[in-house]
């Protein structure tokens, strides 16, 4: 008997548990950055502020958040090296049946649109984690003025445009990911599994457009 | 009476195991749209015969879509264009005039195959053997009523045991996943009473099984039960990862 890591379906599980974890992580990730759109640059300094004054607290989730992101990476690796495997030589001609099946665009693609957001969030941590450090005075406190970079990261077309680019990746990725970690989990429900299948896709446009406007706004507004 | 249709067969030839293995295109006169797609074989394998040539190996049976000795993928698709069918059960009448269709065999590392249409699939026989049993006493039957099932139950696990063990779910899975056949076993016996005594072993051997005959993950793209001639739903999935985590809790 092992569960640990040879198991098919103890892969599934660690993949669909952190898959969960970073799609919670991406909807506050976009709740916070919407304050970018308040027209007010304090505001998300003076969050930007609020998070760094969590010192090793701050530390700990973003030990965390990676901690996440490679486990999910790696259960994703084991599963897509198990599928090399599993069929050495492929079908000569090979389509979906269509019907009930849940093949799609997005279910094929999800290791390229995965690697390619893994690519994208080394780029963006390095770009905004640990980039140039402006400061500003707000409320008679200096603090890291996160907005003058995002505005001038954004002030690039190019950099707008690989952004949006990635974010369309991103829906992608969630309009698979999302149904099928719960399917992953054993959620199954004769109505609500139909109800969160389609409502994936709800969720995928949802973030993946939330997202393509903030690089837009500023670039256009900022 | 319809019309005689003239139809390609594009068919993967492959001597034995280990020979290499290529598309030889065969053209059939004359037959009935009311054929099946094994007669037409059969039709084309008469003439090969007579002509000295190897015919083309493939697996039947009952012919009547129950037994899930046949299948092979036809123009891409496990069992062929009809859902809800085996192989046996597709009719010339579904294809076109002069269409050339492609016959290629299940495809899967744990799937070898033996000669042209033909694979292995005893892994299935090995899966099973590590679990999809239950423990009963010999004798003389039981009272067919002795031991109450509630309906819904009783239709549950009647879903599931449907499974023919063809391996369609296998071969058009794009990871070469065994998770559908598997499950549609466990849930059929963990659901019945008949089936407790083992349940949690069960699930456990039988999912270390599948993982050992070198079958991919199941990545849910649902494609096993598009081509699944019994329609079993991937709620057994499900259930049968549920099983998994029950398990791993009551160790």
């Amino acid at each position: 008997m092992v569960f640990w890591p040879r198991s098919s379906i103890a892969k599934k599980f660690l993949n669909a548990v952190t898959g969960i974890g970073l799609a919670l992580f991406v909807i506050v990730h976009l709740a916070e950055n919407l304050l970018l759109l308040t027209g007010n640059p304090d505001d998300y300094n003076r969050w930007a502020h609020f998070l760094h004054s969590l010192g090793p607290l701050l530390t700990v989730l973003e030990l965390g958040l990676a901690a996440f992101f490679l486990a999910h990476i790696w259960s994703a690796l084991l599963v897509y090296w198990d599928k090399l495997k599993a069929r050495p030589q492929g079908y000569r001609v090979y389509r979906s049946a269509g019907w009930t099946s849940r093949q799609t665009l997005s279910s094929q693609t999800m290791i390229y649109t995965g690697l390619t957001l893994l690519a994208f969030v080394i780029w963006h941590v390095v770009t905004f984690r640990f980039g140039p450090y402006y400061t500003v005075m707000v409320d008679g406190v200096e603090m890291r003025d996160l907005h003058r970079l995002v505005v001038e990261v954004f002030s690039d077309p190019i950099n707008v445009a690989l952004y949006v680019g990635v974010m369309v990746f991103l829906g992608f990725h969630l309009r698979h990911g999302f149904w099928s970690a719960l399917q992953s989990l054993g959620a199954y429900h004769p109505r609500w599994t139909a109800v969160w299948y389609s409502g994936g896709v709800l969720v995928a446009i949802a973030l993946a457009v939330g997202f393509i406007v903030i690089p837009i706004w500023v670039y256009l507004y900022l | 009476m319809s019309k005689k249709m003239t139809l390609h067969l594009r068919i993967w030839r492959q001597p034995g195991p280990n020979a290499p293995g290529k598309f030889v295109t065969y053209t059939i006169r004359d037959v009935s749209p009311d054929m099946s797609l094994l007669e037409l074989l059969d039709v084309l394998n008469e003439e090969l015969i007579k002509k000295g040539e190897p015919p083309v190996e493939f697996d039947s049976d009952c012919r009547e879509g129950i037994c899930g000795t046949c299948g092979f993928l036809v123009n891409g698709v496990a069992h062929g264009p009809k859902r809800g069918r085996t192989a046996c059960q597709q009719y010339l009448r579904d294809f076109k005039d002069g269409e050339t269709i492609t016959l290629e065999p299940f495809r899967a590392k744990a799937f070898p195959v033996i000669k042209d249409l033909v694979v292995d699939r005893s892994a299935f026989d090995r899966i099973m053997a590590a679990g999809g049993y239950i423990s009963v006493n010999t004798g003389s039957a039981p009272d067919a009523n002795s031991i109450p099932i509630p309906k819904e139950i009783a239709e549950q696990a009647f879903d599931a045991a449907v499974c023919i063990g063809c391996g369609a779910c296998v071969a058009a899975c794009p990871n070469a996943s065994a998770s559908l056949f598997v499950s549609a076993k466990i849930a059929h016996l963990a659901l019945l009473p008949q089936g407790q005594p083992e349940r949690v072993r069960r699930v456990l051997r039988m999912v270390e099984q599948m993982d050992k005959e070198g079958f991919g993950d199941c990545s849910n793209h649902g494609e096993c039960e598009a081509v699944c001639p019994k329609n079993i739903s991937i709620k057994h999935i499900a259930l049968m990862r549920r099983e998994y985590l029950r398990a791993l809790w009551s160790l």
